[in-house]
């Protein structure tokens, strides 16, 4: 299968991207100052990231189809005011995850921002599920960009006038030459910052403005490093259909109105690991010293007992040391907790931390 | 007097006598991006040619490094261990990994010279 371009491919050509492939797209993962560079940049001034290749899916529909909705997300959609957005999941029946993704109510139906690996299964699977009642569009004719890091609500509002307005967790439409842009303030960083969708052929010349502005492109490298140290989960790592959003700790991504009664997909799983407990949960890990404990490293308990194995793990460039998240066996998830992480055939200690490694700078808006 | 001499896998080799200092090139680095540990082999164990010598990870992931000739650790370079960032900045100099007793001066002739090495790099492209 022939690998697929954003619309701004050229531009991280001409900004000297190393490029990957992901999910089938060619993605810079890092420019020519690197990624710890790239890293700090965005924490203290503004990165841009294309992130084109995630899924943009429009449904339209009316009050049915938040009914429908709701039989399939844990989410309270009746009471989701016009534009505000909820991050959620697609689950299967006992509550393994297809996908997180975040879901934003505007007037015609819902706008669902899914993962690029993802994308084309979730379509299948909602659509089946909606027995094909709703106009549903996985719409390829835009891109979406990232702008992330304290300076980013300066440099966009020079662009897009009164985007400093909006809350976090939620969005509106804007207009930049004529055309109308869907702009959100939510973000994959720990930082502040916006997600734009917009046309595909204005991409490259609203991403020129930005830059004219200041801000710089950041590869999917430093993105990763970002979003591990603001403690998020990354699908494919932390979430999977073997995975359900208990054990990922992301209880707080279910809606309270919603687990008394249930009704949506893998419900009795959720409600029965929520008065149970998760036999294994995520938590945050942090080795001593300098080691890096990598995706798929075994984790002992101080006997030597294998209680889990880490799914994210990397330098992270604001804490100036390493990382990472895992699943381990519930009585070993408290803080503190001493452990072994198993690295090339030696076991090193590390312990159990809260998350984030970095405290968040979310801002709740001008208002 | 001294020479370089340069590896397939990336590895740079400075003779002095039957000591050499052994570290990764300028353009291993650029391959790797931002280094952020690294591993090197214990004084006193011993290396052999082309075989395991320590580790390096990238904020991205973990290569293996490797001795171009074998011998004797007799000192490693502790200041890359605690500061790896040094290893982009002066990887063919002040970030040298480790210093070994050549055991088999012959095993140089299978090594590259500056130019040859420059001209693999360029070619093989990674």
């Amino acid at each position: 299968m022939e690998i697929k371009k954003t619309s701004l491919n050229k531009l991280h050509q001409d900004h000297k991207a190393k490029f990957v492939e992901f999910a089938g797209y060619e993605m810079p993962i890092q420019y020519n100052t690197g990624i710890i560079e790239e890293h700090k940049f965005t924490r203290s001034n503004s990165g841009i990231f294309d992130v084109s290749h995630m899924g943009q899916l429009f449904i339209y529909g009316d009050d049915n189809l938040t009914n429908d909705l709701e039989k399939i997300f844990p989410l309270d959609l009746k009471n989701l005011k016009l534009n505000s957005s909820k991050y959620s999941f697609l689950m299967n029946d006992k509550a393994g995850v297809y996908d997180d993704l975040i879901i934003t109510k505007l007037e015609e139906g819902f706008l669902i921002i899914l993962n690029a690996a993802c994308k084309h299964n979730d379509f299948k699977i909602l659509s089946s599920l909606l027995k094909d009642k709703y106009k549903m569009i996985l719409d390829d004719q835009r891109s979406l960009i990232a702008i992330q890091g304290p300076k980013s609500v300066e440099i966009l509002n020079k662009i897009l006038k009164s985007v400093a307005n909006l809350n976090f967790m939620s969005g509106n439409w804007f207009t930049y030459r004529d055309q109308k842009l869907y702009v959100t303030r939510s973000g994959y960083t720990g930082e502040d910052g916006f997600e734009i969708s917009i046309s595909n052929e204005l991409a490259e010349g609203f991403t020129k403005e930005l830059l004219d502005n200041g801000a710089k492109l950041i590869g999917l490298g430093a993105r990763d490093t970002l979003r591990l140290e603001a403690g998020l989960c990354l699908y494919g790592h932390e979430l999977s259909t073997e995975t359900t959003p208990i054990e990922a700790n992301l209880k707080w991504a279910i809606s309270k109105e919603r687990l008394s009664n249930g009704g949506f997909i893998g419900s009795d799983n959720v409600i029965n690991q929520i008065k149970d407990g998760a036999k294994k949960i995520r938590v945050g890990i942090k080795p001593e010293g300098r080691l890096i404990a990598r995706e798929k490293t075994k984790i002992y308990n101080s006997n030597e007992q294998k209680i889990g194995e880490v799914t994210s793990g990397t330098y992270g460039p604001s804490v100036n040391g390493p990382i990472a998240m895992g699943f381990v066996d519930q009585e070993f998830s408290k803080k503190e907790t001493k452990i072994l992480l198993e690295v090339r055939g030696k076991k090193y200690p590390a312990n159990i931390c809260g998350l984030p490694f970095y405290k968040k700078s979310y801002v709740k808006g001008a208002n | 007097m001294s020479e370089v001499k340069y590896s397939k896998e990336h590895e740079w080799i400075k003779v002095e006598g039957d000591v050499g200092t052994i570290g990764i090139t300028q353009h291993a680095t650029e391959m790797l991006g931002d280094i952020v540990f690294v591993e090197l082999p214990d004084v006193g164990s011993s290396v052999e040619k082309d075989g395991n010598a320590g580790v390096v990870e990238s904020t991205k992931a973990a290569s293996d490094v490797y001795t171009p000739i074998s011998g004797e650790v007799m000192e490693n370079n502790q200041s890359i261990v605690d500061d790896p960032g040094k290893i982009n900045s002066d990887p063919e100099n002040e970030a040298w990994f480790f210093k070994l007793k050549i055991k088999d001066s012959s095993e140089l002739d299978s090594l590259m010279n500056k130019e040859e090495y420059d001209k693999f790099a360029k070619e093989s492209g990674n």
